[in-house]
């Protein structure tokens, strides 16, 4: 392979990411449906097959992971994670069980095994933070009284990732339900251990990477978490969690510059993500599976209302605030993703690829879609039959 | 009517305070004609201000976005310092109360603790009502919150019992 060749590949997948993502903002969208989407078609079997450029969006892909949930860990201080679980538990256990269990039970009926099932249970439980802190943002729904709950599943379902990705590890190197069990034990010991440590180390370790150069600051972070994200991945509790736990022990002006420092890295190597995830799926393959992936988006966007809707309804939310809090957490994206490419690596049924790429790209585009509509809808279903002297204007105010 | 003038202004409303966990924090209330406002500190410094629909109580209708000088305007225009007011009012109407101001040093024991761990209120009958850090006020903080060197804290209580913690804060 030349150089040359390689770059200039390299520079029309970024390119075309980048039309593809200025098209996102412009519709106001995610851009990761598009950038799945390029990937299929970059992929063999679609449109511009890449030759020399794949190795390079492979390694870019794994840091792309470590970066997504290094940034996610970084969102959320100790006192948050630990302030969710106390107040919102129930709302995260009917979300657990709501959004899993179908998951589950179409990869056993699929005949993908107890692995295939753990590992789509895990892609529909997965809301999609990125898209979902978007979507309240666009949507002005950020200091709606539904949105503490909603923030509140998110972050469970985060920490419970934590928790979740080492014990799918385990299951998809071949151990059975007692080896999962086993790492089950030790992940959630490790991720205790260190969210305790965190807590009473972490502002000490903060102001130790802490330096007014952004330069030595971006690299000790960036460093220290893809070390720790090794560490992790060695001892089998998977580098994902490990860059998460990083992200978790940084707190204060540390975790603010960090913030700004790696957010661009982390767009770079995410997109390489997403782009890779599609790379390895056949476009060829996701017709037959549409049936199956469209049926579980139906399914898993009904089972996300009713948990969001009923976590709305525990704490005194009205019956639209119940409507919208359903409605934000359909969306799926990334973590779905991340899910899906490591039931991939570990040899599941080849369908998983194409059903989680037709999965997350029907989700991620309707689940925010249904959000802007329903608010509406259920208003006009909600108010009140207007008194006639409310329709009747004084006269000369119109025209 | 004199008799009514002599009587305390009845107290605030009740301020509610939401974490929004990696977004911030949303402080809400309710005004004495009965609308919800609230604001909402972003972690980036952003500030909202935000009013809610009529019709659907739950859901904000329009926002202002603050930045960190906007705020500091709309607080004086608002007639702000309010903490600093209210407890002239109060050492006034309390006989033997004192209000002080004391800072947190650098390498003393409580920088970096938070203000449960001091236990002033046990310790010393005295309480702390809020702190300044930089020049943003921090209000009523709570038990958890996290003392920084450099922070000044606006302390309630006896003359005696403010002494008492001062040396506390100084404690290496």
């Amino acid at each position: 392979m030349t150089p040359a060749t390689f770059l200039i590949e390299l520079g029309a997948v970024i390119l075309s990411l980048a039309v593809l993502a200025r098209l996102a903002t412009r519709v106001g969208f995610s851009p990761i449906p598009l950038y799945l989407a390029a990937g299929l078609a970059f992929g063999q079997g679609g449109l511009l097959p890449l030759v020399t450029a794949e190795e390079f969006i492979r390694t870019g892909a794994e840091l792309g992971v470590i970066l997504l949930l290094f940034m996610l860990g970084l969102e959320y201080s100790i006192d948050e994670l630990t302030r969710s679980l106390r107040t919102s538990a129930p709302a995260g256990i009917a979300d657990l069980v709501l959004n899993f269990t179908p998951g589950l039970l179409a990869g056993v009926l699929l005949g993908w095994g107890v692995v295939g099932g753990v590992v789509l249970g895990g892609i529909t439980y997965m809301s999609s933070s990125g898209v979902i802190a978007k979507l309240l943002d666009d949507l002005g729904w950020t200091a709606n009284l539904e949105t503490p709950v909603i923030l509140a599943i998110l972050v469970i379902e985060d920490l419970l990732m934590a928790v979740y990705l080492p014990v799918l590890a385990a299951l998809t190197r071949g151990g059975d339900l007692g080896g999962g069990l086993a790492s089950l034990m030790i992940a959630a010991g490790a991720v205790s251990v260190i969210l305790v440590l965190s807590k009473r180390f972490g502002s000490t370790f903060s102001r130790l990477v802490f330096n007014r150069s952004d330069e030595v600051l971006l690299l000790s972070i960036f460093g220290i978490t893809l070390a720790v994200a090794g560490i992790a991945e060695r001892i089998h509790v998977s580098a994902a969690v490990g860059a998460f736990l990083v992200g978790i022990a940084l707190s204060g002006p540390a975790a603010d510059r960090a913030r700004m420092l790696l957010a661009p890295l982390r767009d770079l190597f995410a997109a390489a993500f997403f782009v890779f995830f599609g790379l390895r799926v056949d476009p060829a393959a996701i017709p037959p599976v549409l049936a199956t992936a469209a049926a579980l988006a139906v399914v898993t966007s009904l089972t996300k209302v009713s948990s969001g809707w009923w976590s709305a309804r525990r704490i005194g939310v009205g019956r639209r605030g119940r409507w919208r809090a359903g409605a934000a957490l359909i969306a799926r994206g990334e973590f779905s993703i991340a899910i899906a490419a490591l039931g991939v690596a570990g040899g599941v049924d080849g369908r998983l690829g194409p059903v989680a790429a037709a999965y997350v790209l029907i989700l991620a585009v309707a689940g925010p879609i249904v959000a802007r509509v329903i608010d509406p809808v259920m208003a006009r279903r909600t108010r009140p039959s207007r008194p006639v002297a409310a329709t009747a204007k004084p006269a000369g105010t119109e025209g | 009517m004199g008799e009514e003038t002599a009587r305390p202004e009845p107290p605030g409303p009740r301020v509610r305070e939401t974490p929004l966990p990696g977004v911030g924090v949303r402080y809400d209330f309710v005004t004495g004609r009965g609308e919800r406002v609230a604001i909402v500190h972003h972690r980036t410094g952003r500030r909202q201000l935000v009013l809610y629909e009529k019709e659907d109580p739950d859901c904000a209708r329009d926002s202002v976005e603050l930045e960190e000088r906007d705020s500091r305007t709309l607080a004086e225009l608002l007639g702000g310092a309010g903490v600093a007011h209210e407890l002239t009012k109060l050492q006034q109407s309390v006989e033997g109360l004192a209000i002080d101001w004391l800072p947190v040093i650098g390498g003393t024991a409580y920088a970096g603790r938070t203000i449960g761990d001091t236990r002033a209120r046990t310790r010393t009958g005295s309480s702390i009502v809020a702190v300044l850090r930089g020049d943003l006020p921090y209000p009523s903080p709570g038990p958890d919150f996290l003392l920084e060197p450099a922070d000044t804290l606006v302390v309630v209580g006896t003359p005696r019992g403010i002494e008492a913690l001062r040396q506390i804060l100084q404690s290496p």
